[in-house]
């Protein structure tokens, strides 16, 4: 019989399922492992500068591919530096599967160099992670990994490889099949669920669809569109559902929940059947979860189980995958007379119609209107901020276009990294990231990795000179006592603020993307917005960093108090 | 979420006989925040397989979550509602007590026998006594054992449950 090495197993199991691209960094554990790679050409190693991006870039390698993203990283801090952007992965349903080396088998448990219990850290933010304790476990290990990583609801496996396991010989094969007990995700749709569901839209006067992310998970955006067309049901969206449907359809109203539009807050206020799929009802969605959809029943399709009746108390509860279900819909679905509805809806649009105002100086409005303007296919990649609530409210997403961000976690530093795994993923579409200046500085040496794999993504910051977001709150809320939040504030202003001159903003952002090889333009007025994407737009290999000058009094609104219920929206102050 | 349902309930978990499967399960607990009243655990017939009898005090949301965020563990191979359906379930308490006077020793003999307990282990002065009986029941005799004398120790095992074939009653 053939034996061969766990390392060599490893490689050859890649291979076997298709993975291309592997986003790693080295270490001791794993440097046999690295050294496997070496031998082949099937596998493209990425190696970004920190394993804290190095996730993020699998993840949305993985959510703008659909395809399992896989991370290699080492034992202990390799490991560990995993955590953020596992939790990351896992509130948002990304199927990754990270290996991590680990220590041999008999130091385990010595607090030996470089370990730690990464499986026990991360079991509370993995879908499933586990320590090979035996060679001849590898193979099926991996194989179940990738099936548990990909299927039911997807999410991020880890798998610790102690070094001697990876070292011994043993069988060479990789299975073909895989049978888990305890694991076997839903894959039928219960029609009679469904048809009691769809009879409810029917006979409502004022029925509501609200997409989350699961549509877009799925792949339904398309099944998605035609049930709305086909029924002539209005359309909200959570902001991982954005482009659930187009955003510039008629029957779309916009986002709901604490930045959404007045109408999607309005319309959810007041419908009488809110019809929501592939979505949990987080909090940022319900506000005030008493006063949520007061007046309407509620049906709830999800491929996860623990997601259904978690928050939000629901009449008709249907567990299936997004896509399965909506194919059925569109056999069965009629149109809904949702004439007087719809005008309802319109007369609340034009009533509150989701605008920044208008200002002489640069809004972040000017700066999406103009990507929505020269962009008709595009991955919109976000931080996490302000920046990230304007492009959820203004950036239109079509059908060639799709929007990511972390969504559940909420994890500043996503941005780039995020654009760079979106761009390795994609390389023939345009990636564009969008950071605030905070953000941007959590994973700036991200540059790097862009500059040496040649790609053309473009970066953009909002520098509002702040953190925006908790700014903004304390503006409102907090008596405009800016504590933490500004990113001039240091030794020669501390406790003066006000009375002394602000200690320059730093980094210059332009120089910094000039010194890693990128380029930077600094965009100041409205009037060079559109040149310096023109100029992007053209570059082959590479990255751009355009800074954008944002006043910091530029806030996000409407805005649902925390805890507040959605009727009761702070549209400007 | 509160005072809707709120009571004692019981889950029989088969699980997967691996490495850090208890601690998952227990991390669950804590980390959404469930109580857990008790959890026992040993391994069954197939030595691949792990059984666990849960107690938990919780209303009925909180348990209808408790059953799907177990039964979506990988490694969680049936999740069983033991709250509403037949089961034949006991708990082991050992009660040592110390400093008896000879009429303390009459008085736990006594004792032992209204309960169905044994006196397994005697000395000089202290005596120790095993009862397996329901959760509840050995609750009663802490309670009674505290008030009556004044140095005893305590260890339970949890409960452990099993459906009952023809007998209607716990």
């Amino acid at each position: 019989m053939n034996r061969i090495s766990g390392n060599k197993l490893l490689v050859k199991a890649l291979r076997e399922e298709g993975v291309d691209t592997i986003f790693g960094y080295p270490g001791a554990c794993t440097i046999d492992i690295s050294d496997e790679l070496y031998k082949q050409d099937y596998t493209k190693v990425i190696l970004p500068r920190q394993e804290v991006a190095l996730v993020h870039e699998a993840d949305a390698y993985a959510r703008t591919t659909g395809k399992v993203g896989v991370c290699l990283v080492t034992s202990g801090p390799g490991a560990t530096n995993l955590v953020t952007g596992l939790a990351t992965a896992y509130y948002d349903s990304v199927p990754l599967v990270c290996f991590t080396g680990q220590v041999a088998r008999h130091l385990i448990g010595n607090d030996a160099f470089q370990e730690v219990d990464i499986v026990g850290i991360t079991r509370s933010i993995t879908k499933y992670g586990v320590t090979v304790r035996n060679r001849e476990d590898l193979g099926k290990i991996i194989k179940e990994a990738f099936y548990i990583a990909r299927t039911g609801r997807p999410g991020p496996v880890l798998i610790d490889l102690p070094k001697d396991v990876m070292g011994e010989l043993g069988d060479a094969s990789y299975p073909s099949e895989v049978n888990i007990r305890g694991y076997k995700p839903n894959t039928h749709v219960h029609v009679g669920q469904l048809k009691r569901s769809i009879k409810m839209l029917q006979k409502a006067k004022r029925p509501l669809f609200l997409a989350g992310g699961g549509i877009m998970i799925s792949g339904a955006r398309k099944e998605f569109t035609e049930v709305a067309e086909k029924t002539n049901v209005p359309v909200i969206t959570t902001v991982m559902g954005r482009g659930a449907i187009p955003t510039n359809h008629p029957l779309y109203i916009g986002n709901v929940g604490m930045h959404g539009a007045y109408a999607s807050n309005m319309a959810v206020s007041e419908c009488d059947l809110l019809f929501s799929i592939g979505t949990r009802f987080n909090d940022r969605i319900t506000g005030k979860l008493h006063s949520f959809a007061p007046k309407a029943q509620i049906v709830h399709i999800d491929i996860d189980t623990a997601a259904i009746s978690k928050n939000v108390q629901v009449d008709v509860p249907i567990v299936a995958d997004a896509k399965g279900a909506l194919e059925k819909m569109i056999e069965y679905v009629e149109a809904c007379d949702t004439k007087d509805w719809l005008s309802k809806i319109d007369g609340w649009k034009t009533e509150h119609p989701l605008v920044m105002k208008k200002k002489p100086i640069m809004t972040p409005q000017n700066v999406l209107d103009a990507i929505n303007r020269l962009f008709d296919e595009a991955i919109i990649v976000t931080d996490v901020g302000q920046h990230q609530m304007f492009t959820a409210q203004f950036a239109e997403i079509t059908e060639k276009k799709q929007l990511i961000m972390s969504g559940g976690l909420g994890t500043m530093g996503y941005g780039l990294p995020g654009a760079i795994g979106a761009k390795i993923g994609n390389p023939d579409k345009p990636v564009i990231s969008i950071s605030g200046d905070g953000g941007m500085q959590m994973n700036i040496q991200e540059i790097a990795t862009a500059v040496l794999e040649e790609l053309p993504i473009i970066s953009c910051i909002f520098n509002n000179n702040n953190l925006g977001m908790v700014r903004q709150w304390q503006k409102l809320f907090y008596g405009k006592r800016y504590s933490m939040t500004c990113l001039h504030s240091g030794a020669a202003c501390r406790g003066k603020c006000g009375e002394v001159s602000c200690p320059p903003y730093t980094p210059d952002f332009v120089k910094l993307a000039e010194s890693y090889g990128a380029k930077g333009i600094h965009i100041s007025k409205k009037e060079e917005i559109e040149s310096a994407f023109l100029e992007a737009m053209k570059s082959q290999k590479t990255p751009y960093i355009l800074e954008f000058d944002i006043d910091p009094e530029d806030l996000v609104y409407p805005m649902i108090q925390p805890g507040g219920t959605l009727e009761d929206m702070i549209l400007d102050c | 979420m509160s005072g809707n349902g709120m009571k004692k309930r019981w889950i029989s978990l088969y699980v997967e006989n691996q490495v850090g499967v208890l601690s998952k399960i227990s991390g669950l607990f804590s980390g959404k925040s469930y109580n857990m009243d008790s959890l026992t655990v040993g391994t069954t017939e197939d030595p691949t397989v792990s059984r666990m009898t849960i107690a938990t005090v919780s209303d009925n949301e909180t348990f209808e979550q408790i059953k799907k965020q177990l039964n979506r563990m990988v490694e969680v191979i049936k999740v069983i509602d033991f709250t509403d359906v037949f089961v034949r379930m006991k708990e082991i308490l050992y009660v040592k007590v110390r400093k008896c006077t000879p009429e303390d020793k009459v008085e736990l003999f006594q004792i032992a026998e209204t309960f169905k307990a044994k006196v397994i282990d005697y000395g000089k002065d202290s005596l120790l006594l095993e009862f397996v009986q329901t959760a509840t029941k050995n609750d009663a005799v802490i309670k009674l054992m505290k008030e009556e004398f004044h140095s005893i120790e305590v260890v339970r095992g949890g409960s452990v449950g099993i459906e009952s074939i023809s007998m209607m009653e716990r």
